[in-house]
């Protein structure tokens, strides 16, 4: 009887590192003025330089090193002052010049880490490196042949190599997600995981629980969504796992996941391995961070995800809500502002409610984002307001909030205008409450005896008599005195 | 009276003074090079109906009283592996046979805008890589002083065309010589500017960090009328200088110059005839009141080694790109793979392969530090000793060659011909200005070329003295003679 | 004697994309060979601390501004290619994902 994946990997743990490539939002090209956007009919966003023609040259794009120095800064990387482009050879149909423009052993940025979210918990992974490199083309296979779009060759890439600290596949799922949260966050890459903006490498090992030698590690190739990147590594962990217990070695190779299979093949074997020629791009000087571009990309950068998570959680927001609000920079942005129109940070918590129980769910049905939210934010913060207060009750809230998302009115005056101002004066409740079980003394004398079913009732019938505005809790609190229990 | 002989400054000069037509002096030099250059094998792709129509537009812009450009209708060729938008560029090279580039290259622009004429293309070993021209793919280049022997290279189509008189001016590009060595052997003028003083946008790499292109003339003020109008910053070249080209001159005055003699480049292996001519410049160079410094450049031996390390590595990544897949020919092949290997090897004649070949033996992993890089750090002590030498001396004077240009044939074997360049390589690994200017005519009736390299950015200095040994030593009016009523 | 072996220059020849005859590789080798004798005369140079000479100029990079120019037109992008279908260069079928 051989053991399951789950009773393995009590003995065995996985081990996995990341490459990720992210394309960095720039208009341009990382060495040519050729445009990047998405879609284009095939080869109509090339020039000489993309071609790989015949006496060209690289430039380099200026904003590439902005968005990475950003990135550099929020992964707490270190900087390298003088790094440098070199050339990774290879022969590839979309790879035009034979050598991809990369950095070899002089990257932009060394040593940082990225933090993920883990059930409410902040995981820190180190980051081996951030460099520099452009992209290749897209190659198309029909039959017989491939056809070759060179729109994308070219586009700039920062490859970000996580440290082998990763130890499941959902960590591998929760890598991608922080990093995709992180370069929206920072405006580093717009991260369309269709468009493949991120694009993921995972190299995946196994080990004895406690070994300190790594076992023989694979390469994933071309993960590109959170989903994929979760079941490559699964099934990998598990393939491995299940080699060793049939006593067969685990072969150093380069596999290719197949989405639709649920599976991964062999592309490339160690024996096959490419020797990639690396050498320092003569036709690039070193790259020089300058003290003054360095001095304004820090002046630019924005409080982090992570650190307003932990900002919110010590708010008293649950881990999930927080999780959420931090989904996206404009999401958190419209929540603090939201917050700061309440004017009261102890009611974070019901405003954190409001926006990820209510407003949330209305913009998901409509297919909208928090940026065209039809509630500004100073209306949930109003809204917050009226029922924090207790001027309005929480059901009133709820109309209320319905019909300031449809008209965009402030909450605050159609509370005025449709008069749903809770009733919390208690001597004009109690005169309500008594008037109402005097009308039902068959029912109060029922409930005396012992029918407890019946407390809805009065409650209801006082709602009923106050179009809903009576203090709830007050109104229970006058409704037991007057019953006698 | 022809004008083939005239210097550039002079045509332009003419030109602009309406003493001469800018589509007489085409069409002569079209009947030169039809008559002529069969048997020179100098040129490859001829311009047609555009230049004429260029040389009309100049015609119309004299008669307007518009400006003219400093190169106001000379005739120039273009060596083959500059690219000219619309006009076939090949790099002597079947794997690009037939190629027309769909962009211009800054130096042909600048020309261009300078209204001068590009009638040809200039013939060169494949992708530069040789000494004399004898590895192009398309055809022979003789020497127009005698034609069993080389012109030189790889600019040795540049070089033959303007000593035959088929162009005033020609672009060369020079890696580890192919400027100065070329001109040498064919009695021109041949500078190589500081790196980065010219732009190297559309200039076919043969080595990224070496290659530069630079003028050949018969006069030392026409290549300072070229490299004025070509110099220059360029924002499409990364390694492009953000310096300006002050105004050259060619004032022949040496007076209180320090002239240093390295005596590594006057040691064993130098032609005795060469020796000689060598020692006439020194001596008229001495009476004209230079100061003449013996100096030593303790590394020259090194450069030779580390410049066929350095050269071919370059050139094995800069040439990946011809695969037969976005331009060029594709060899007839079953599979991705196939393609590869029978594009390449049908493509590339035995030198480049060879060069390739040594190119990435050097930077397999393993074996880069023992070789790329300890040549590079070789070019830092080269590039140290030029540096130490300024403290005694303002320019250095040396042979261009060791000896004149030899018969076809001659160099056995790819080290034989490699040895041939020791006197020009330490210049192009350094990134410093050289010029080649011709001091006389070997017993055999061959010229020889006196090398003057300078400083970085002084590219003033060597046209100076250039200026006074062409004077002094120059060829003064003797003309080629190896075809005959060539002259 | 060669410091190059036959196997080696078939397998330089093969990361180089080279298709080499069977003569061509013969002459490889002893002319690959005489080069890399040649060579050896830099491995008793000591180059302790020297710093590799990568550029013959002491420039930084040079920063372009992000902003488009016009692209070539398809057409001329794909005027030299020796295959095309429509807008697509092609070549013969390739694994998927390779590289
Ligand atoms: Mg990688
Ligand atoms: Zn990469």
């Amino acid at each position: 009887m051989s053991k399951t994946i789950a009773q393995l990997l009590e003995e065995y743990e996985p081990v996995i590192g990341l490459e990720v490539h992210v394309q960095l939002a720039t208009h341009t090209k990382i060495f040519s003025g050729s445009a990047t956007q998405f879609g284009s009919p095939p080869n109509s966003l090339v020039d000489p330089v993309v071609m790989g023609m015949p006496g060209t040259l690289p430039v380099f794009n200026k904003a590439v090193i902005e968005l990475a120095l950003r990135l550099g800064i929020a992964t707490g990387s270190q900087i390298r002052t003088k790094s440098r482009f070199a050339r990774k050879h290879y022969f590839y149909p979309d790879q035009p010049k034979g050598y991809q423009i990369s950095q070899y052993d002089e990257p932009l940025l060394e040593h940082g880490h990225l933090d993920l979210l883990l059930g409410g918990a902040v995981k820190r992974v180190n980051l081996t490196r951030i460099h520099l490199e452009e992209d290749a083309g897209k190659n198309t296979h029909v039959g017989a042949v491939s056809h070759v779009d060179l729109n994308r060759a070219g586009a700039p890439l920062c490859e970000v190599v996580s440290e082998p600290e990763i130890t499941s596949a959902e960590e591998a799922a929760e890598f991608m997600r922080s990093l995709h949260r992180l370069v929206r966050w920072l405006g580093v890459s717009e991260a369309d995981m269709e468009k493949g903006h991120l694009r993921c490498d995972a190299n995946v090992s196994v080990k004895k629980r406690g070994a300190k030698e790594l076992g023989v590690r694979t390469e994933l190739k071309n993960i590109n969504s959170f989903r994929f990147v979760q079941n490559a590594v699964d099934h990998e962990i598990a393939r491995q796992l299940r080699l060793i217990e049939s006593g067969e070695r685990i072969q150093r190779e380069t596999r290719l996941w197949d989405a639709e299979a649920g599976q991964s093949y062999t592309m490339r074997t160690k024996e096959e391995a490419n020797d990639y020629r690396y050498f320092p791009d003569p036709d690039l000087p070193a790259l020089v961070i300058q003290g003054d571009l360095m001095a304004s990309v820090v002046r630019s950068m924005p409080e982090l995800p992570i650190a307003r998570f932990t900002r919110y959680t010590t708010a008293g927001i649950s881990p999930d809500d927080a999780r959420t609000l931090i989904g996206e920079r404009a999401l958190a942005d419209y929540f603090e502002a939201a917050v700061t129109a309440v004017g009261d940070n102890t009611k974070a918590r019901a405003v954190g409610n409001w926006i990820v129980n209510e407003l949330l769910g209305r913009l998901n049905a409509d297919g909208k984002d928090i940026s065209s939210s039809p509630m500004p934010a100073a209306h949930i913060g109003a809204l917050v307001k009226l029922v924090e207060a207790g001027t309005i009750s929480g059901k009133i809230g709820k109309e209320i909030f319905d019909e300031s998302y449809k008209t965009g009115e402030d909450p605050a005056a159609l509370v005025e205008k449709k008069g749903v101002t809770q009733i919390s004066d208690e001597a004009q409740l109690w005169e309500i409450v008594d008037r109402v079980v005097t009308a039902n003394a068959k029912q109060a004398a029922e409930f005396a005896s012992g029918k407890d079913g019946l407390f809805g009732f009065f409650v209801g019938q006082v709602m009923k008599q106050t179009q809903g505005r009576a203090n709830p809790v007050i109104t229970t609190e006058l409704l037991h005195k007057r019953l006698g229990r | 009276m022809t004008t083939a002989f005239l210097s550039a400054t002079e045509i332009a000069r003419r030109v602009k003074a309406g003493e001469a037509s800018a589509v007489r002096i085409l069409d002569e030099m079209m009947l030169r090079i039809q008559r002529f250059d069969r048997e020179l094998g100098s040129l490859l792709a001829i311009a047609g109906d555009e230049v004429r129509a260029t040389a009309v537009e100049i015609e119309r812009k004299r008669k307007a009283n518009e400006p003219l450009g400093p190169l106001a209708g000379v005739p120039i060729v273009i060596k083959d592996n500059i690219v000219t938008k619309g006009l076939t560029t090949t790099a002597g090279s079947k794997i690009l046979a037939g190629w027309v580039p769909p962009y211009e290259s800054t130096v042909v622009e600048r020309l261009r805008k300078a209204d001068a004429l590009i009638i040809a293309k200039a013939n060169l070993d494949e992708f530069g890589m040789g000494s004399s021209t004898e590895k192009s793919a398309f055809k022979k280049t003789r020497n127009p002083w005698n034609t069993s022997h080389v012109p030189g290279g790889s600019s040795g189509g540049s070089a033959a065309a303007v000593a035959a008189g088929l162009a005033a001016a020609a672009l060369g590009t020079d890696t580890g010589g192919s400027i100065r060595q070329p001109a040498a052997f064919c009695g021109t003028v041949g500078l190589k500017p500081t790196y980065g003083r010219v732009s190297r946008w559309g200039v076919i790499a043969f080595a990224s960090s070496l290659d530069q292109v630079g003028p050949l003339t018969r006069t030392v003020a026409d290549a300072a009328l070229l490299t004025q109008v070509i110099a220059g910053h360029d924002p499409r070249d990364s390694t492009s200088l953000d310096q300006l080209m002050p105004p050259l001159d060619t004032v022949g005055q040496v007076k209180g110059l320090r002239i240093g003699l390295p005596k590594e480049y006057f040691a064993d292996g130098l032609d005795a005839d060469v020796r000689k001519h060598l020692d006439a410049t020194i001596d008229a160079l001495k009476q004209q009141g230079a100061t003449i410094v013996d100096v030593s450049l303790p590394h020259t031996a090194l450069a030779l080694p580390a410049y066929y390390i350095i050269a071919p590595a370059e050139a094995s990544s800069n040439l990946a790109r011809y695969d037969g897949i976005r331009f060029g020919k594709r060899a007839e092949a079953q599979d991705l793979l196939d393609v590869y290997m029978k594009t390449r090897g049908a493509g590339f004649g035995p030198e480049v392969k060879r060069r390739i070949m040594l190119g990435t033996y050097a930077l397999r992993s393993g074996y880069y530090d023992a070789y790329y890089k300890k040549a590079q750090q070789i070019r830092a002590l080269i590039k140290k000793d030029f540096d130490e030498a300024w403290a005694t001396c303002d320019v250095l004077l040396t042979p261009t060659t060791p000896h004149a240009a030899y018969r076809f044939g001659a160099k056995a074997t790819p080290l034989d011909m490699y040895l041939g360049d020791v006197y020009t390589l330490a210049c192009n690994l350094a990134g410093l200005p050289g010029l080649s200017v011709p001091c006389g005519l070997s017993d055999g009736g061959l010229p020889i070329g006196a090398q003057l390299l300078g400083k970085p950015l002084d590219e003033q200095t060597l046209l100076r003295v250039g200026a006074a040994i062409e004077a002094a030593v120059g060829l003064g009016d003797k003309r080629p003679t190896g075809i005959g009523g060539l002259a | 004697m060669s410091s190059l072996t036959r196997k080696e220059v078939e397998e330089i020849a093969f990361l180089a994309r080279l298709h080499l005859e069977a003569d061509e590789v013969s002459a490889m080798q002893t002319e690959l060979g005489a080069m890399i004798e040649h060579f050896k005369v830099i491995d008793g140079i000591s180059c302790e601390g020297v710093e590799p000479m990568t550029h013959p100029i002491a420039i930084d990079l040079p920063l372009r501004e992000d902003i488009v120019e016009p692209s070539m037109s398809t057409a001329d992008a794909l005027r030299g290619a020796p295959k095309v279908d429509g807008d697509l260069i092609v070549v013969p079928a390739i694994i998927p994902g390779a590289e």
